[in-house]
């Protein structure tokens, strides 16, 4: 059953305290946050759905929110997401070279996940770390100046926090 | 060295911390501004000359004083950290080292707007800062410096941080506020202005973290002061963020008095090219201003030493010159392809487009498109023209300038490195391993 | 006092005609008619909050205003900009204007299948209009275009999702007609989609207005798709006692059939009022309705040819407003009507059709 606990229900009903009365429609962003955490790292129609009745919107407004901002999927990922960025500044500091070995490392394509379920290689725009390029993001952090060596690093990390 | 107002203490250990901050005399501004009349704070600012940070440049006092206040309606200040402008990370810099510089700049900017519920609207990829920020504000509110009756002045204000996920389009101020309201980030149709109708159709003032960073040093110091640094309109300081093929890239503070040459090739900056190359071109003030190829990013067009502040920066116009913009600084050393870099500008701008409008929807599609077919080697020289004309089409036609912003990074690629694209469309077998060379774009140059 | 409404003075074109305060320069130039009224593919008076998206409404405004003289920096979309005392607007005086328009239609036919002679909506469509005054001959975009799966959003409306140009017309019809909306504007960019992610109905009572409101073929009544097309049918108004809607209608006829029922529209293509699914998709007897009298077409370019009433011939200023080039057509509609010839499959036509494709002979 898709249903927050009941700490989360209370994290949800102080975020809509932020706004002023009936505008708990702002929470949705948020909420989406919490719900993708919190239900395996992507929103299905059931979770938006659940959404919608949690903050009494109709589920097509859930439904344009989550397909329009990219933080949020819309189709199940593995465990660890690899989200490089190749935009121009990235792109100066060799993060096709990251890419490429990610890709070899792991055995997957861009928009892949392993057989495994633990790697999802995504290409994301500029994340704002330009000057540390090359960057990728890994869950609530950016790992910045990457080396293959700094990927391998974070693959053994990735699979030691799941084993 | 150039005077720091913003970054001056950020080095301080422990500065993230209220306890720090506070000791380092931080919280002062706040205690004038509430003893000052709104109205007074709002002159104060004006007086200081300072320009919108977040990339249009645009006088906050002047912005500030637009603000409408009917009877009976509240008003919101609403900070932009959506900070998504490729090149640009200066935001997340201050916020990151500093994030009580942040937190007072907003409570005295509230107290001159009259906001009573003020929203920090910051990119969702920046996660961690989230909790910093929300961490600087329970120390606040611990502090007295939020809550009800501020410093017994009767002022009621509070600071929510709120998380977009991910769309560089919410940094256009009315997507920011779709965004705020829970929905799609599509830009408004303007008018009416945010000043008039914004979050929650009321009067809203969107400005940028750096922007409302710097009300803190203008209180602190006098408006008048503030202006006195820098040169000319360009007040104040600045934060630039260096990145690309530079020797030292980060996020650095300069007072608006500089020369482009001593800020890429002076220790206390970037330091210079990486490797010991040479200087291709730069993209001086964030993705979407115009590219400038090395020899007319170092001097203008007239031969004199271009200045980094908003009047040397944009000297030429777009003929011959660019854009301070957000202050995102992307450097090109001699073996960068300027196609390639441009095909990933396009990219970016396609994936960022909200798809409101006709021409950025199908436009920037197209321009990638191409881009794409002439960086692979399979370009003609017809579609070289073809770019500057869709490019064209676009320009001034959107709903918003995320439409220009996509065409002005194309044109100004075409316009000084055309013989670049010709390149690839020439040597195809080449153009995926080669970089055509620099010899047209820059003379010799001698460090500073 | 507040009451009176405040006369404003705008020039249009060179004509100049008084409006009240509020009027926008795209309703301004409709009161002078003709050429005069921009193009409008998004904008719908009935709808609020429409228009601004498509662009082809934009002119040039060349002097603010009496108090403000000076030009706007940029074109604007005249559906959204409000005149002003003393304003003066370029709409087919300005060449800036036409080039724009000219590359706002380009891009929304970048991504269109061009389908146009397997479309129901052929006749009766607005970009097929627009191609028709703005368009050039032959598209200089070689990519492929974006293609969607058609379907069925429920009984009676069917979404083809390739031909939308995201005009939000139906999204706003959702939201303020039927007061619940399941379908929306999905993914951003060029992925945006009028879609309602997971399989879904639109079974509002009054959810049919979007087949009238929807400027291309992108949402078409189920109950007449292929049945006919729009010039082969005859128009006439009608109306019946209907407990849901006024019953105000126009039924397209064949003979004595009736083979589809829409609102009745206005000059610019808008209904005059919205009809619920009950008139719309279930009364389909002639017996069913009280015949008025033929219904008066005046705008759209094919239909147009037909021998209708009330014909307002367009006035011949055309070729020199567009630079002395002619009016192009996207293809030639004339041999479009050859789709009903039955030696051709269409469903077997690989990619956008084009009049080639039915042109036998060429083919052979
Ligand atoms: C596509 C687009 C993206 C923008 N992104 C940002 C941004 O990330 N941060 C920002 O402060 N301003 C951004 N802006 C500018 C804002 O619209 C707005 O002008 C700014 O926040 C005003 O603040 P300021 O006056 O303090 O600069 C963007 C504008 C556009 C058109
Ligand atoms: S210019 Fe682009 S981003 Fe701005 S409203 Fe139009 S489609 Fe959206
Ligand atoms: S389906 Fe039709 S009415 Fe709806 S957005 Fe697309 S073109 Fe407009
Ligand atoms: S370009 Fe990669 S973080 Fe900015
Ligand atoms: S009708 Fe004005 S922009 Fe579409």
């Amino acid at each position: 059953m898709t249903q927050f606990s009941d700490t989360r229900l209370a994290e949800v009903r102080q975020i809509i305290d932020r706004y002023p009365e009936g505008k708990q429609k702002s929470a949705l962003i948020p909420v989406l946050h919490m719900a993708q955490e919190d239900f395996s790292g992507w929103l299905s129609p059931e979770t938006m759905d659940y959404v919608a009745s949690l903050l009494q919107l109709e589920p097509i407004e859930v439904y344009e929110v989550a397909t329009f901002y990219s933080m949020f999927n819309t189709q199940p990922v593995g465990s660890h997401v690899f989200e490089v960025c190749h935009t121009g500044p990235c792109m100066l500091r060799g993060s096709d070279d990251i890419i490429s070995y990610i890709k070899g490392k792991l055995g997957i394509g861009v928009g892949e996940t392993t057989a495994d379920g633990l790697f999802t290689l995504k290409t994301v725009e500029c994340l704002g770390a330009c000057g540390y390029a090359p960057m990728m993001q890994l869950g609530k952090h950016y790992r910045e100046h990457l080396t293959p060596e700094k990927v391998d690093a974070i693959i053994e990390e990735c699979r030691q926090s799941v084993a | 060295m150039g005077r720091k107002l913003l970054l001056e203490k950020a080095h301080i250990p422990g500065i993230r911390s209220y306890e720090v901050y506070r000791r380092e005399g931080g919280y002062a501004s706040v205690e004038k501004a509430l003893r000052m009349a709104p109205a007074d704070v709002v002159e104060e600012v004006k007086k200081s000359g300072l320009r919108g940070r977040g990339g249009a440049g645009f006088p906050t006092g002047m912005k500030w004083s637009f603000l409408a206040k009917p009877e009976g309606v509240p008003r919101y200040l609403v900070c932009n950290a959506d900070e998504s402008e490729p090149g640009t990370f200066k935001d997340r810099y201050l916020m990151e080292f500093i994030p009580h510089l942040l937190i007072e700049g907003l409570i005295a900017a509230s107290w001159a707007l009259g906001s009573n519920r003020t929203y920090i609207y910051i990119r969702g990829e920046y996660a961690w800062i989230v909790d910093i920020l929300e961490q600087a504000i329970v120390e606040a509110n611990a502090n007295g410096w939020l809550g009800k009756n501020i410093l017994g002045t009767g002022f009621d204000c509070q600071i929510y941080v709120q998380r977009g996920a991910g769309a560089y389009i919410c940094g256009e101020e009315t997507a920011l506020i779709e965004s705020l309201e829970g929905k799609r980030g599509n830009p408004r149709i303007k008018p009416p202005f945010p000043a008039v109708k914004g979050l929650w159709d009321c009067p809203t003032v969107v400005n940028n973290v750096e922007t409302l960073a710097a009300v803190v040093p203008i209180l602190n110091i006098g408006g008048e002061e503030y202006a006195k640094i820098g040169v000319g309109r360009s007040t104040g300081t600045k934060l630039i963020s260096a990145c690309g093929n530079i020797n030292k890239p980060g996020v650095y503070e300069i007072d608006m008095n500089i020369s482009v040459e001593e800020f890429i090739y002076s220790d206390e900056y970037c330091g210079g090219i990486a490797h010991g190359k040479r200087l291709k071109a730069c993209i001086p003030g964030g993705s979407s201003v115009p590219i400038l190829p090395a020899n007319l990013l170092l001097k203008t067009a007239k031969g004199e030493t271009r200045m980094m502040h908003y009047e040397g920066l944009a000297d030429g116009g777009f003929a011959t010159g660019s854009m301070m913009g957000s202050g995102g600084f992307i450097v090109l050393d001699e073996d960068q392809c300027i196609v390639r870099h441009t095909l990933t500008l396009a990219r970016f701008y396609r994936h960022e487009s909200c798809g409101q409008c006709s021409p950025c929807r199908e436009g920037t599609g197209w321009m990638e498109k191409i881009l794409n077919k002439i960086e692979y080697g399979k370009g003609q020289l017809s579609d070289i023209d073809l770019l500057w004309d869709i490019q064209r089409k676009i320009e001034g036609n959107t709903i918003c300038p995320l439409g220009d912003a996509a065409a002005w990074p194309v044109a100004a690629a075409i316009r000084h490195f055309r013989d670049e694209f010709e390149w690839h469309v020439n040597n195809p077998e080449l153009s995926q391993q080669r970089n055509f060379g620099l010899a047209h774009y820059a003379e010799a140059l001698t460090t500073v | 006092m507040a009451d009176e409404i405040k006369m404003l003075k705008v020039t249009i074109d060179n004509i100049t005609i008084e409006v009240p305060q509020g009027t926008t320069i795209l309703q301004a130039a409709r009161q002078i008619g003709g050429e005069v009224a921009p193009p409008a593919m998004c904008y719908y008076t009935k709808l609020k909050g429409s228009g601004g998206k498509c662009r082809t409404c934009l002119v040039e405004v060349s002097k603010g205003s009496e108090a403000d003289p000076r030009p706007m920096p940029k074109l604007v979309a005249s559906c959204r900009t409000g005149v002003m005392d003393g304003m003066e607007v370029k709409n087919i005086t300005s060449g800036k204007v036409t080039d724009a328009r000219n590359g706002v239609v380009e891009f929304l036919l970048l991504n269109h299948p061009l389908d146009c002679p397997v479309c129901d909506q052929a006749g009766e469509c607005h970009l097929q209009d627009l191609s028709y005054s703005h368009g050039k001959e032959g598209t200089r975009y070689e990519f492929k275009r974006r293609t969607f799966e058609k379907h069925d959003l429920g009984p009676y409306i069917q979404l083809h999702m390739t031909r939308c140009i995201l005009c939000y017309r139906c999204v706003f019809v959702a939201d303020q007609v039927t007061g619940k909306r399941v379908h929306g504007v999905l993914s951003r960019g060029d992925h945006a989609e009028i879609a309602t992610h997971i399989e879904k109905s639109l079974d509002n009572d009054f959810i049919g207005n979007v087949i009238d409101v929807c400027p291309v073929g992108a949402l078409t009544d189920k109950t007449f798709r292929f049945k006919n097309r729009v010039w082969f049918t005859k128009p006439v108004d009608a109306h019946r006692d209907c407990p849901n809607c006024k019953g105000k209608v126009t039924l397209w006829q064949r003979g004595d059939e009736v083979l589809r029922v829409t609102g009745r529209k206005d000059q610019w293509g808008e209904v005059e009022d919205w009809i619920c699914n009950t008139c719309r998709f279930e009364k389909k007897h002639v017996n069913d309705w009280v015949i008025e009298g033929p219904t008066k077409i005046d705008r759209h370019s094919v239909i147009s040819q037909g021998h209708y009433t009330g014909l307002d011939k367009p006035k011949e200023t055309f070729s020199a407003v567009h630079g002395g080039r002619a009016p192009k057509l996207l293809m030639d509609i004339h041999s479009v009507s050859e789709v009903n010839r039955p030696g051709i499959a269409l469903s077997e036509i690989q990619g956008p059709a084009t009049s080639d494709t039915f042109n036998i002979d060429k083919q052979a």
